[in-house]
């Protein structure tokens, strides 16, 4: 690991300061990704700006929507009494990233700003049509992952909570990599109090994506047999040792299948 | 029995130093004004090394120095050797291409040793290394064994085609002939898959050169630390054996990729030298381990096997082409050769069995023994056609086996092996009726109303181990003889050292061997102490691999108490003023024959320490003895696994829902520690089976399975309570009737799995590991060809 200059500034203001000064500047939360990536040379930035002097941890939960604020770790999520009760399939998800070390250190923040093409949280945003609060606006889950490891956050913006619609029923289904337990497929399925439904699949494809087709089978008749038949294609879908794009594709059905059957 | 005497479940008394972290491995050792070494290794798998650039360093660098193979070759500091030597079929010897220790000129796989960095700090080695330009001409290289022989890239000159032998074992015309009168022969093409080793405590080593005395020390992670000492000594030139000391501490598992002897220690202790006598540490880095631990296994094989009518085995024919890497590491000829081919035979009859083997080079890292070396190879085959001769031939895998079972014993193979005793009948039906193999159709049939596809395999495995006879191995090409050594020091109060030649680095030895000597001599367990792995303190000895340390190291222990008592009952008779024929020891106690008069083992101790009572003309004061042993032949464990498996016909996961095994390892000393090596065994051969596979990308040579994030370690969750019970029959080749449990799970299951894993889905073969995508592509390929 290469020498940085370390920051930990106590305002969002002085974080986003801290960022403009920096020649290659990165903010950090749990560190999760950023840290390893770091000790293996991929990664060299100049400053670190470390974020966890803003202390912006902490979950509401009310019966219209949950707000999980940036800093809260997943073991803070999946543990929350109010967000179990609220969005059970919420809880679920974050019970199920990583491993304990992961869960205890990781953020919420830090993984969605991150955006692995196989982190969980992508799918809990765009699924359950979060909104993402940053320090200058709002962004709906649906604008905010733009590409691969990409957002729409700009270079000075940080984000500050999530806020998640309670739903009527939804459930998250993860297939872990053998190798890794991050999502090779991970559906979430959420049939929202307005009666729309989402299907947001994660770890399949360069980045989270839904699945309108299946989305429309589910808002005619939300049962797993609805969808059997409707398969995504598997072009341009994630291949490596573990996985083809068609086994991939195959798995987003099965998936989804077992998450309409498992939403509550 | 006693409550810590052979066949009690003691709990390990070692444990209590490794699980509070005050356990002694390399790395937990620093010596005063010690240095770091950091490796530049090859990025590419095949290339001329066109220049090294070392930029001028400045102070705050740290660099103490930096070395390259030109170093190397000043100080003509040997290469790694491979010590087995094996002849091709035409008589020509194995085509070694030279490995020196630091790359000269040529680099032959990603991660191949260029250079060294020493340097103040570990950080500042490895800051420095990223700095050494190093310019590299790209040549053609190839990383899949059976493409080897073929490919344009030529990875030795001494080798033409990759090929380092091709050797044979067996009688040809007498298999043509058994196949010849075959009512059936079934074929089978099966690729035993490679793997990567990944002990839990990395590579690592401290060199260390004493100007004063001319004299090196060696502190590594090591199986074998005296065979290191030698190699070091003998041939790479670095000190004669009485100025270099090995030692191997603590060392947190090896499964065979620590017996080899490899480029990093003998650069840390050579370059100690170099530097002025510091002493050089390197540990290696994960990713390290990936890139250049001894890998295993690596092997494609065509084999036939020839039945009669009644489903008798007449004969078996296989090919097998054996991946090496880059370079023969220490006994990496042997094992694709007389550790495989030599237990063709399995648990069965077979009039006639003829074995090719071609060894090849490849531009990936060395392959050598990996736990079970060779015959997990072996079994593989045997068991994995064996199962499909009976689906073929439409009879019951179980009786298909009974009916070709060896059944008088000695058995002589038409592999050179002599089996010496065994009962693999007991094994089966024991383990038929634990499995409740009668039950399994209905099993079957329950499972598939949950949409599952549930598949049953066996693997009746048999290993030689122990090795062995020295003159035995010395025949088949080994450079070194494979007894093992013992000393047991009684110090005067009665307590106990035993200094061994084998050494523990997971096995438990600082408790089984004090049972031994608890059960002997009748002391308390905790007067006895184990000492090992270190080369001023045990005088010689060959190591642990091989599951030898009960069958070979023990005896040696076993024979030096056995001298211990005798000469104990010689001062215990003129102490008690008694016909040394008189004398009885039993329990601890010296006594003389029809009277009341004793004497403990501590009291005989002390009395021999001091020497007031007895003649010491005629008896030496003291009491100290020491054996060595070597044993008549190998020993034979073996068993019967079965494995029944859940497919999920959905996501192609399979899931182990039963594991019987019944082994028979003859006496069995420690029976809680011998089950934890079964279930160890076991979860490593299931890794195989279903998670590990090491994998270089073709293209560019790369090892794509380079950290865990891609190489698939087993977990806890895969692998289901296991059922184990024992048979017994003594070893008759040494006195405690042991064969040996260190290896065999891992022999057995990757068979059991497989065999259960193709039943479950009616298919012939799966590659291995069968991950949830393999076993989803065979089930669409069904479904396709269905549609």
């Amino acid at each position: 690991m290469d020498n940085f200059n370390y920051h930990r500034p106590s305002k969002p203001a002085d974080a986003a300061k801290a960022m403009k000064k920096a020649k290659d500047g990165k903010f950090m939360s749990g560190g999760m990704t950023l840290l390893p990536t770091m000790k293996q040379g991929l990664a060299s930035p100049t400053d670190i700006i470390d974020l966890g002097g803003l202390k912006n941890s902490g979950v509401t939960a009310a019966a219209a929507k949950v707000v999980v604020k940036a800093g809260t770790v997943h073991a803070d999520v999946a543990s929350d009494k109010g967000v179990k009760k609220a969005i059970p399939a919420l809880a679920k998800l974050a019970s199920g990233i990583g491993d304990p070390h992961v869960r205890n250190r990781g953020t919420i923040g830090g993984s969605i700003a991150n955006n692995d093409p196989a982190a969980d949280y992508p799918a809990a945003v765009v699924g359950l049509g979060a909104t993402v609060q940053t320090s200058a606006r709002k962004i709906p889950g649906d604008k905010f992952f733009t590409g691969m490891f990409e957002t729409a956050l700009k270079s000075d913006e940080i984000v500050s909570a999530v806020e998640f619609p309670v739903p009527k029923r939804a459930a998250y289904v993860k297939f872990p990599n053998p190798a890794s337990r991050y999502a090779m497929v991970g559906v979430m399925v959420a049939e929202l109090k307005d009666g729309s439904v989402r299907v947001a699949v994660t770890g399949a494809g360069p980045k989270v994506f839904r699945v309108p087709e299946m989305e429309k089978a589910l808002q005619a008749k939300f049962s797993a047999d609805a969808i059997a038949g409707i398969q995504v294609k598997a072009k341009g879908l994630n291949s490596d040792i573990h996985a083809s794009p068609e086994y991939r594709a195959h798995l987003v059905n099965v998936l989804a299948r077992r998450a309409v059957a498992a939403a509550k | 029995m006693s409550d810590t005497g052979i066949g009690a479940r003691v709990k390990r008394k070692e444990d209590h130093r490794f699980i509070t972290g005050k356990g002694q491995y390399t790395d937990d050792i620093n010596l005063k004004d010690q240095t770091y070494a950091y490796f530049v290794r090859s990025p590419y798998a095949h290339a001329t090394i066109k220049s090294i650039k070392i930029p001028k360093w400045k102070p705050e660098d740290g660099v103490v120095g930096v070395f390259t193979g030109d170093h190397v070759a000043e100080d003509k500091i040997g290469g790694l050797i491979c010590g087995w030597m094996i002849h091709s079929k035409d008589g020509s010897p194995m085509k070694a291409g030279p490995h020196p220790i630091l790359a000269q000129g040529k680099v032959r796989y990603v991660g191949d040793h260029v250079a060294v960095v020493v340097a103040e700090s570990k950080e500042q080695a490895k800051a420095a290394a990223a700095r050494i330009n190093v310019s590299y001409g790209e040549l053609p290289h190839v990383v899949d064994a059976a493409k080897a022989a073929k490919s344009a890239a030529q990875i030795h000159d001494v080798a033409p085609n990759n090929t380092v032998f091709e050797w044979s074992l067996g009688d040809k015309t007498a298999t043509d002939a058994a196949f010849s009168r075959a009512h059936h022969v079934t074929k089978l093409d099966i690729v035993n898959n490679r793997l990567i080793p990944n002990a839990m405590e990395p590579r690592a080593a401290i060199g260390s050169w004493d100007a004063g005395n001319d004299h090196y020390t060696l502190y590594t992670t090591s199986q074998n630390p005296h065979v290191a000492r030698l190699v070091i000594s003998a041939f790479h030139g670095l000190a004669p054996e009485h100025k270099l000391r090995v030692i191997a501490p603590d060392v947190g598992g090896g499964f065979g990729s620590k017996i080899f002897i490899y480029a990093e220690e003998v650069v840390c202790v050579w370059a100690s030298k170099r530097i002025g006598g510091r002493p050089i540490k390197w540990t290696a880095e994960r990713t390290e381990s990936f890139l250049a631990d001894a890998h295993g296994r690596d092997h494609v094989t065509h084999a036939e096997l020839a039945m009669d009518a009644q489903g008798r085995i007449l004969g078996l024919k296989c090919h097998t082409i054996a991946g090496m890497g880059a370079y023969l590491s220490t006994f990496a000829s042997c094992v694709p050769t007389y550790l495989y081919a030599t237990l063709l035979s399995g648990q069965y009859a077979i009039p006639a069995i003829y074995a090719e083997v071609d060894a090849v080079y490849t531009n990936t890292a060395p392959v050598d023994a990996y736990r079970g070396a060779g015959r997990p190879e072996a079994t593989y085959v045997v068991e994995r056609i064996v199962e499909t001769a009976a689906r073929e031939m439409k009879i019951d895998p179980a009786e298909f086996r009974r009916r070709n079972f060896v059944k008088s014993f000695p058995h002589q193979t038409p592999v050179i092996m002599t089996y010496d005793a065994g009962d693999y009948d007991a094994s089966l039906e024991k383990a038929l009726e634990i499995a409740d193999y009668r039950g399994f159709a209905q099993r079957k049939a329950a499972a598939a109303k949950k949409g599952k596809l549930r598949g049953i395999g066996f693997a009746n495995y048999i290993e030689a181990c122990g090795i062995a006879p020295s003159a035995a191995v010395g025949s088949l090409g080994a450079g070194v003889g494979l007894w093992e050594s013992a000393e047991v020091r009684v110090n005067p109060v009665g307590t106990v050292e035993i200094l061994t030649g084998s050494h523990s680095h997971g096995q438990g030895h600082e408790t089984t061997f004090a049972q031994l000597v608890s059960d002997r001599l009748g002391v308390d367990i905790n007067t006895v102490s184990i000492v090992h792995g270190d080369t001023d303190k045990v005088q010689f000895g060959m190591g642990t691999y091989g599951s030898r340390s009960g069958a070979v190291g023990m005896t040696a222990i076993a024979k030096a108490l056995d001298k211990v008592e005798a000469k104990a009952k010689k001062v215990a008779a003129h102490v008690m003023e008694a016909a040394e024929g008189d004398i009885e020891f039993k329990n601890g106690t010296f006594s003389v024959k029809g009277t009341d008069k004793k004497m403990a083992f501590g009291e005989v101790a002390l009395a021999a320490y001091v020497a007031h009572k007895f003649p010491t003309s005629e008896i030496e004061p003291g009491l100290k003895e020491s054996a060595f042993h070597d044993p008549t032949n190998f020993t034979f464990p073996a068993g019967c696994h079965i494995c029944e498996v859940e497919i999920d016909r959905d996501t192609g996961v399979t899931e182990i829902v039963n594991w019987t095994a019944v082994d028979d390892f003859g006496t069995v000393i420690n029976p809680m520690i011998v089950e934890g090596q079964v279930h160890g065994g076991i979860t490593q051969g299931v890794g195989q089976a279903l998670t590990e596979g090491c994998v270089y990308d073709p293209d560019s040579g790369q090892l794509i399975t380079g950290s865990y994030m891609d190489y698939c370690m087993p977990r806890a969750s895969d692998v289901p309570s296991f059922k184990l019970d024992f048979t017994e029959t003594k070893c008759p080749s040494n006195p405690l009737g042991m064969k040996g449990c260190g290896e065999a799970g891992a022999i057995a299951a990757p068979a059991a799995v497989m065999n259960a894993v193709t039943d479950a889905l009616g298919v012939r073969d799966l590659p291995m590991p069968a991950s949830p995508h393999t076993v989803w592509k065979a089930l669409h390929a069904t479904k396709m060809a269905a549609e």
